[in-house]
């Protein structure tokens, strides 16, 4: 057995490191590190209930809207107050904004730019991925990131800028929309839906998103070319490179349940193992600090009662990230969790087959891009001009409040305790503390934890090529995770 | 070719997002034409781990020059001056001496975001982190750093404040370093580069007409002025924030809510909620900029009482209510 600290771990938002045991050519074991801590739980202790609007957003640049939507939705809860029609469909708007911005940044800056890596310039594809996706030189970064800001002017528009708005609020959006802006934001989207028609995907977002299993998907790869579309390209690499092998969890997901409350929220919450989907039950997730940098860590802590106080005295802790678990059970978030609890057929049948692994990661979050942009053009649509965009309210003296929602890479949970008109506890739960948790006080490994024992390890390497597959495969976000 | 090395501590990494959103022309080709060499980004680069780490020792050994090092995030100098809330990952070693040592090699040294340069967001309440900008604690010279602390060119660093910053903020002081005209004087008396600086947010708001009038908004979300009850800063806060839009036409103040000064030392504790205006007796405490006081009260009741019923209305409203009135030049 070897071991080796691999770190700083970049192309994941935040600072990561994982410490590997390997031995016979294979990752054997892993802890998983959260290596800076802000401490956002403490620094919102004793402001005043509406100034969280401020700082939550600032926990996260690249989750920034969700942590925003999370706040609002805990101070609603705590406040009694609904939201007009329009304050959903704007709140929705602006949160599919940031998550498909988020998904595609992943994708294109984050993820592919591992196989532009000359460990890998023996492979039949590489010319073509190299051209395209090598970090800061490869062709397609020049044309996604004016893509992405032009898509971003929605942002500007609805929720003044990105990341770190204040629009967002418990009774619904500061920002009513005029008539000329609805037509704007119509064309905004019909502009990004070109570049994923014609780019990312090179087929329409219709086809994309109706694709029913994973025979469907194999035929619809291959219609044209590999190098006829990025997304075509990701599917030949993980073809050739088997990446359904890699980055197997646990095969059990949650899910909050995504955009809106209209009628009912467009994505169901719940959690699914082995074929069986339940219902979520908030009461059965507990943090377990066993294994972090924080006391009290003999039992666990239900988020509404949770405590953090960090110690580096906790000789079992390697990690400032709590364990978040769900009744005792490590389970894995982001988009695939979201569409495996959701049913859509295409991840139910991908996961029936070779479980949660780097190509169902990939696929689920490419699916969602499609699914949810062509959402977008119908929230807008529904908007109308001349209706309420936002209720008031009073905020009681004592009260408590919960605020879930999704972001990109996952569950995001706050827990807001007020007294005497000031924050008296505050609690976050974010996504990627529950995919790269360290141990609990049963020994679990977190999601990433197991997903990267087995991972091939080749002659010489200190950072695994394929460890980076697979904690990217999770867009981890490490800003969020220890908050 | 300048190469320029980009580190991330006690941030959220909002900076580096904003800095994504770079328009005409995008970030990286604006970096290749302005001849700047990025020789590690967090969010960009290649290179993880052990390749990460060969880079770093490579330029502390003087093999690798550093032309320009930009630091995103707080400084994270506690538990007790250790260092260790934020250890850099697969170097054991803490932050705070990584972005020491490379800052006394490097020919300039850039704070990108209010978080590096001041502390920031994460200083707030009862900052347990003992976080710290890289030349100011707030609005005290200092900070990790140092107030006598120089690059190798003999400049401060340049605090490039907000929260998050503006791209073109970032990408114009680093043009401009890069064409050999940055110093010292191009900088404000927080260290904040003057070029958007020297521009206050008031300049160009679309809410200057309910401004004029005093015809204030009440609740989040309604047309008029924010300065006299929602908290809003934007005739004292550094920036061109309305004079040149974020993410195409966008900014706090068009976003429906009030400006909170984010490009200042300490924005982070004003002192009152950061939506509500604090007032003595009846008077908003924060005058804007350079406006004698008495004047200002004077002025502030006069435009009172002249103001139209346009205005009136539609300032306490989300929509418009009241358009402008159409003259016809004759009958």
């Amino acid at each position: 057995m070897s071991r080796i600290v691999a770190g700083p771990f970049n192309r994941v938002e935040g600072d990561l490191e994982i410490t590997l045991e390997t031995g016979e050519d294979k990752v054997q074991r892993a802890e998983v590190n959260s290596p800076l801590y802000r401490g956002f739980e403490r620094i919102l202790l004793g402001h005043k209930p509406m100034d969280a609007l401020v700082y939550t957003p600032r926990i996260c640049g690249i989750c920034s809207v969700t942590q925003s939507v999370a706040s609002a939705r805990a101070l609603a809860d705590a406040m009694g107050l609904s939201m007009p029609k329009n304050g959903e469909l704007c709140t929705n708007l602006v949160l599919a904004s940031e998550n498909i911005t988020d998904l595609i940044t992943h994708f294109y800056l984050f993820f592919m730019p591992d196989f532009a890596r000359d460990t890998y310039a023996g492979a039949s594809w590489f010319g073509d991925i190299q051209g395209r996706f090598k970090a800061t030189a490869g062709s397609a970064a020049t044309q996604m990131l004016p893509a992405r800001a032009d898509f971003l002017h929605l942002m500007g528009l609805m929720a003044g800028k990105w990341p770190h708005t204040l629009s967002l609020q418990p009774g619904g959006v500061a920002k009513a929309i005029e008539p000329k802006e609805r037509m704007r934001l119509l064309a905004i989207v019909a502009g990004f839906k070109r570049f994923l028609e014609s780019t990312l995907f090179g087929d329409s977002l219709t086809t994309i998103s109706q694709l029913k299993s994973e025979a469907e998907l194999w035929q619809w790869y291959q219609q044209k070319p590999w190098h006829s579309s990025d997304f075509r390209r990701f599917l030949h690499v993980a073809e050739v490179q088997q990446l359904h092998q890699l980055g197997r969890a646990t095969d059990h997901f949650l899910s909050f349940g995504a955009y809106g409350a209209l009628d009912e929220p467009m994505w169901v919450a719940g959690s699914y193992r082995n074929g069986q989907t339940s219902p979520l039950d908030i009461s059965r997730i507990a943090e377990d600090h066993s294994h972090s940098w924080m006391s009290d860590s003999d039992h666990p802590h239900p988020p509404a009662q949770g405590i953090t106080q960090p110690t580096l005295d906790n000789e079992a802790g390697y990690s400032w990230c709590k364990a978040p678990r769900l009744g005792q059970e490590v389970v894995e978030v982001g988009p695939l969790a979201r569409q495996v609890v959701n049913g859509h057929p295409l991840m139910r049948d991908m996961i029936s087959r070779h479980g949660g692994n780097v190509l169902s990661r990939v696929v689920a979050r490419l699916l969602e891009v499609a699914i949810v942009v062509g959402q977008m053009e119908q929230w807008i649509k529904q908007i109308d001009p001349s209706a309420p965009f936002c209720h008031h309210g009073e905020m009681p003296a004592e009260a408590s409040g919960v605020g879930l929602v999704e972001a990109a890479r996952g569950a995001l949970g706050h827990w807001l305790e007020i007294k005497n008109g000031k924050i008296s506890n505050y609690q976050i739960i974010a996504p990627t503390s529950w995919n790269f948790s360290p141990r609990d006080q049963h020994d679990q490994p977190g999601a990433l934890e197991q997903a990267v024992v087995g991972a091939p390890v080749m002659n010489g390497e200190k950072t695994p090529v394929s460890v980076q597959h697979i904690v990217r495969s999770f867009d981890p976000c490490m800003a969020c995770t220890v908050h | 070719m300048l190469n320029l090395l980009w580190l991330q501590s006690g941030g959220c990494g909002g900076c580096s997002m904003s800095l994504l959103n770079a328009e005409s022309p995008d970030v990286l080709t604006l970096f290749e034409n302005a001849g700047i060499n990025l020789l590690w980004h967090p969010s960009l680069s290649e290179a993880t781990g052990d390749e990460c780490i060969a880079m770093l020792e490579g330029i502390l050994a003087g093999d690798i020059t550093l032309d320009i090092l930009c630091i995103e995030g707080s400084m994270m100098t506690g538990p007790m001056g250790t260092g260790k809330f934020h250890i850099m990952g697969g170097t054991g070693k803490p932050m705070i001496e990584w972005v020491k040592a490379l800052a006394d090699i490097a020919r300039y040294t850039v704070a990108v975001g209010s978080c590096a340069a001041y502390g920031g967001i994460t200083a707030a309440g009862a900052n347990d982190t003992d976080a710290t900008g890289l030349q100011f604690d707030g609005e005290m010279a200092g900070g990790l750093l140092g107030k006598d602390f120089t690059s190798q060119s003999g400049d401060q660093v340049v605090n490039i404040a907000g929260c998050p910053v503006h791209p073109d903020w970032v990408t114009e002081t680093l043009m401009s370093i890069a064409l050999g005209e940055h110093n010292d004087e191009q900088l404000d008396k927080f260290g904040r580069p003057r070029m958007y600086a020297d521009h206050l947010v008031h300049h160009g708001c679309s809410r200057n007409e309910f401004y004029e009038y005093k015809a204030s908004a009440v609740d989040m979300g309604d047309r008029g002025c924010m300065m006299e009850n929602m908290g809003c800063k934007g005739t004292q806060a550094h920036a061109d924030c309305n004079s040149r839009p974020w993410n195409g036409q966008g900014s706090c103040t068009n976003g429906g809510y009030p400006c909170i000064n984010c490009t200042a030392p300490e924005f982070e504790e004003p002192g009152h909620s950061f939506c509500q205006t604090p007032k003595i007796a009846g008077i908003p405490v924060g005058l804007p900029t350079d406006m004698p006081k008495a004047w200002f009260v004077a002025l502030a009741q006069l435009s009172k009482a002249a103001t139209p019923e346009r205005l009136k209305k539609n300032a306490i409203a989300e929509q418009l209510i009241y358009p402008p009135t159409i003259h016809k030049r004759k009958g």
